[in-house]
């Protein structure tokens, strides 16, 4: 989905800070945030893909005025509902006050191509694709080309796993665009990589 | 989250602090988590997911050219001989190697993903929306504003982390670190290296004293 959390590239934000404190959680609730999304994930109550689209699902407001781990159990509180493996009702009861959910769902998709085994140097574009669901090319790299690398690694494909369905696994490729491609006459000169699920990419004869 | 933007949905008077509790209680009276389930994350995610790790695996780089040949060939495999085994999440391990002429510093625009067992759980810059949005696009403005000023000799290449193949820095060993135990060596590597936000041999020997973890 074209959503608040596909940042790549946008522009308006200031520099980059560092923050006053050194250790790894700044408050105490955010281990807690962090303990409840691992201990989810183990029990197998969603998938990871899950995990990351209902956090893509969040209001785009809500979304950008909330900090990560307030993102994070956003989305975990939305996902134990949706499953059931906790109800609103008795949350609700808990806290005394409604409180907010991420948005429900477009439908995901299946999507298995014949493999195509991507060569290193071919030329390949990010297909002209907007998806409804969890999807995982970066907006930035739409309709672009750039060049294989390598294979990376095999993995579920998550335009389905995102959405808790039977997900095959595919090839992912490191490709490499050039920034000024991507962002002509209006970024820092760099090689930009990403790993692309094969699904993403078409060939450029 | 109350505000006249605010959807029906933001408003609660519950903080989110008051919500993370009542949702870890809630997961423990339903026996989804156990009584102890945050004290047990917060030994792994502090005590074992430490910058140290990863600092280990590059100085055995840097000791052992053909540890380090099977590292660069296959991450995954070679830090098990270290005795790190990665989340299975984790499909693959690209070690991504600094030159003299060629930096490489790691993102994930879409969300915050890392090595994080091997790198530590990543800073907070790093998931802000300033780091996701402007890494890939402003790379050398936004190495400077963390302290990085790369010189224009120097090659940068983005690695923005979209699907299960995790990214971690192998930094370039620097030249005054001639004769060095290896226990040192391992002092010197931050876990900014790790990410790619600094070089080692440009921030020179008071560097070894930000080493976390």
């Amino acid at each position: 989905m074209d959503g608040m959390h596909d940042l790549g590239g946008v522009e308006g934000f200031g520099p980059v800070q560092r923050s006053s404190y050194t250790s790894v959680f700044e408050f105490s609730w955010e281990l807690k945030v962090h303990a409840i999304g691992s201990c989810m994930l183990s029990q197998k109550c969603w998938g990871i893909d899950e995990q990351r689209h209902a956090i893509e699902r969040m209001e785009p407001r809500h979304y950008l005025a909330s900090g990560y781990y307030e993102r994070q159990l956003t989305g975990f509180m939305t996902l134990a509902i949706e499953k059931k493996a906790l109800s609103y009702t008795e949350l609700r009861q808990r806290l005394g006050s409604d409180f907010p959910l991420s948005r429900p769902s477009a439908p995901g998709r299946l999507g298995r191509p014949a493999p195509r085994n991507f060569k290193p140097g071919q030329r390949v574009r990010v297909k002209n694709e907007f998806v409804a669901g969890h999807t995982r090319f970066p907006s930035y790299t739409r309709g672009k080309i750039g060049t294989v690398v390598s294979q990376s690694a095999i993995c579920h494909f998550p335009d389905a796993s995102g959405h808790g369905l039977d997900a095959h696994e595919e090839m992912t490729y490191d490709v490499c665009f050039e920034a000024s491609d991507l962002w002509p006459g209006n970024s820092d000169g760099a090689q930009v990589h990403f790993t692309a699920f094969e699904s993403y990419l078409e060939l450029v004869e | 989250m109350i505000d006249s933007n605010s959807t029906p949905a933001q408003r609660t008077s519950a903080s989110v602090e008051q919500r993370a509790d009542a949702m870890a209680q809630a997961m423990i009276d339903s026996g989804l988590a156990e009584k102890s389930f945050v004290e047990d994350f917060a030994h792994k995610a502090v005590e074992e997911w430490v910058p140290r790790n990863g600092a280990r695996i590059v100085v055995k780089a840097w000791l052992d050219p053909a540890f380090k040949a099977r590292l660069l060939a296959d991450g995954r495999s070679a830090v098990k001989e270290l005795g790190f085994d990665l989340p299975a999440i984790h499909r693959q391990l690209a070690i991504k190697e600094n030159t003299a002429d060629i930096h490489n510093v790691i993102c994930c625009s879409l969300c915050s993903c890392t090595a994080f067992t091997l790198i530590g759980l990543p800073p907070s810059w790093y998931k802000d929306f300033e780091y996701r949005a402007r890494a890939v696009r402003q790379s050398r403005t936004v190495l400077r504003e963390l302290g990085l000023d790369l010189p224009d000799s120097i090659s940068i290449r983005v690695w923005d982390t979209t699907a299960d193949t995790r990214y971690m820095v192998l930094p370039l060993r620097p030249d005054f670190t001639h004769g060095w135990s290896e226990k040192q060596l391992i002092g010197l590597v931050t876990q900014d290296s790790l990410i790619g936000v600094a070089r080692l041999e440009m921030q020179g020997i008071q560097g070894s004293e930000r080493v976390r973890g």
